[in-house]
């Protein structure tokens, strides 16, 4: 088995468009969470969410381009750019044939399918662009990613709700330290911000009005946010070899299934991933120092979560630091594991952990070290990045510093 | 705008040249649109002319509307527009 290191980061989301505007921003604590702006907002009931509203897309993309690339997309070929060109690689020959990408989202093209089924229901055309399929659909982001940079290697789409990005990470390690390719892009994406996107989460009546507050007794629900996050994972060697920047070492993983609900997560399903992920990149429960939380801020899942971490970890559940950076950047859905895996990055190599921020009142049910409201300083050898999707569906990373 | 001038707009939009580079006897091939360029051609004469155009990409050349030239373009939408006013 190989060793796996990530040697290329980059990212676009409500709190920066790049890594290190994120990372500044999580050491601030900054909130990116502001009134939504699109058409037709005025007809939801929320209306908050992590929207990226300083991107222009079309100082990014020509015309044609913007006429196969939905948010998403753009999001994604934005941050992949950063990472790539971090990483130092240009992929030809050998390098090129075996690379591969493997991307995670939930919804892929979602204002493609809002505004083309504006224009035909709503406006009653009986005509659209011809695109509209290339575009919307969940692999354009990922197909994107290996025609502009000549990645010919295995190369999907993983969709698992709000653990799609975790899962295709899981996979792309799993291709990196199975020696099947020394190299693999990956990540996820996710842009739902849209009239039909944000209607369809309000239906469901998880959604808080007013701030994402993860843990905090007085949570009242999720808030939505859109982003990006991109990643080169490179075999151990390889990447010496270069003299590449190594950034941490990616160092096991774990999925499982509830099996239990399509909703309500369940405490066994996430303790399980997280127990066989600490055994796949075996290390022990101690080394621990920092957990990346699921964190969504509604009343279900972060007291299933904490009760998970204290099954696993025992008494060192208590010195333990854990946070949710969703209470900045909002959930970010498909994309949301890739972007919260910088807050790894940022406790395992400069030794920050980004706080939970919007945090006001203890939660007996959540009494962990949820590092609240402020940045702290502390070293941290091992961190382990959690997502719980819908459906049941649990991936956990580990993270180790080099 | 007449039909002739808003086409060549179109084309040369499409293939990213001048409108002044597009003449007659242009054919979209020459210009380099592709096949992708020309569904999107297409369509952006269906919105411009408020007309269905019978195309089908799996046989481009049994459509009963001539893509060969600029010229035939123009007279195809002509008739299209006589047809289905």
């Amino acid at each position: 088995m190989k060793r796996v290191v990530i040697t290329g980061a980059g990212t676009i989301n409500s709190i920066g468009q790049n890594v290190s505007q994120t990372i500044n921003s999580f050491k601030e604590g900054r909130c990116g969470i502001s009134d939504l702006k699109f058409k037709d907002v005025e007809r939801l009931s929320i209306k908050i969410g992590g929207q990226i509203h300083d991107f222009e897309p079309d100082k990014h993309f020509n015309r044609q381009q913007l006429s196969l690339y939905d948010r998403y997309t753009q999001l994604t070929l934005i941050a992949a750019n950063e990472a790539i060109e971090q990483s130092g690689l240009i992929f030809n020959g050998q390098l090129a044939a075996s690379t591969g990408v493997v991307l995670g989202t939930a919804g892929g093209g979602v204002s493609t399918w809002d505004d083309n089924y504006r224009a035909v229901y709503e406006e009653g055309k009986n005509r659209v662009h011809p695109f509209v399929v290339p575009k919307l659909m969940n692999n354009a982001a990922a197909s994107h990613l290996s025609m502009k940079y000549n990645l010919k290697g295995p190369t999907f789409t993983v969709s698992t709700a709000c653990a799609s990005s975790n899962h295709a990470m899981a996979q792309a390690f799993q291709i990196v330290r199975s020696a099947q390719s020394p190299v693999m892009v990956t990540g996820g994406s996710e842009s739902m911000l849209c009239f039909g996107g944000v209607k369809a989460w309000e239906g469901l009546r998880v959604m808080s009005k007013d701030a994402c507050r993860p843990f905090s007794l007085n949570r009242n629900g999720m808030v939505q946010g859109e982003g990006a996050a991109i990643f080169v994972f490179e075999e151990l060697e390889h990447a010496k070899r270069r003299g590449a920047n190594i950034i941490c070492e990616v160092k096991g993983f774990a999925m499982s299934s509830d099996a239990v609900d399509i909703v309500n997560p369940s405490k066994q399903g996430a303790a399980r991933a997280i127990s066989n992920a600490l055994q796949d990149a075996q290390v022990n429960v101690e080394d621990v120092g920092y957990i990346n939380a699921h964190g969504t801020g509604t009343a279900a899942n972060d007291k299933t979560e904490c009760s998970a971490v204290a099954d696993v970890f025992g008494h060192h559940a208590d010195k333990i630091m854990i946070s949710s950076t969703k209470s900045m950047h909002g959930h970010i859905i498909g994309g949301t594991g890739a972007v919260e895996l910088l807050a790894c990055i940022l406790a395992l190599r400069d030794g920050i952990i980004a706080p939970t921020i919007g945090y006001e009142e203890q939660d007996p049910e959540c009494a962990l070290d949820i590092v609240p409201n402020e940045a702290r300083e502390a070293k941290v050898e091992l961190a382990i990045s959690n997502a719980f999707a819908f459906g049941g569906l649990n991936a956990v990373l580990v993270l180790q510093k080099v | 705008m007449d039909i002739r001038s808003k086409v060549i707009e179109i084309i040369a939009d499409q293939a990213i040249i001048e409108t002044s580079d597009v003449s007659d006897e242009s054919t979209l091939e020459g210009l380099g649109i592709d096949s992708l360029g020309l569904v999107e051609s297409i369509f952006a004469i269906e919105e411009a002319f408020d007309i269905q155009v019978p195309f089908n990409a799996n046989q481009p050349n049994e459509s009963p509307f001539d893509l060969s030239s600029v010229a035939t373009i123009v007279q195809g939408i002509e008739e299209l527009i006589q047809e289905q006013s």
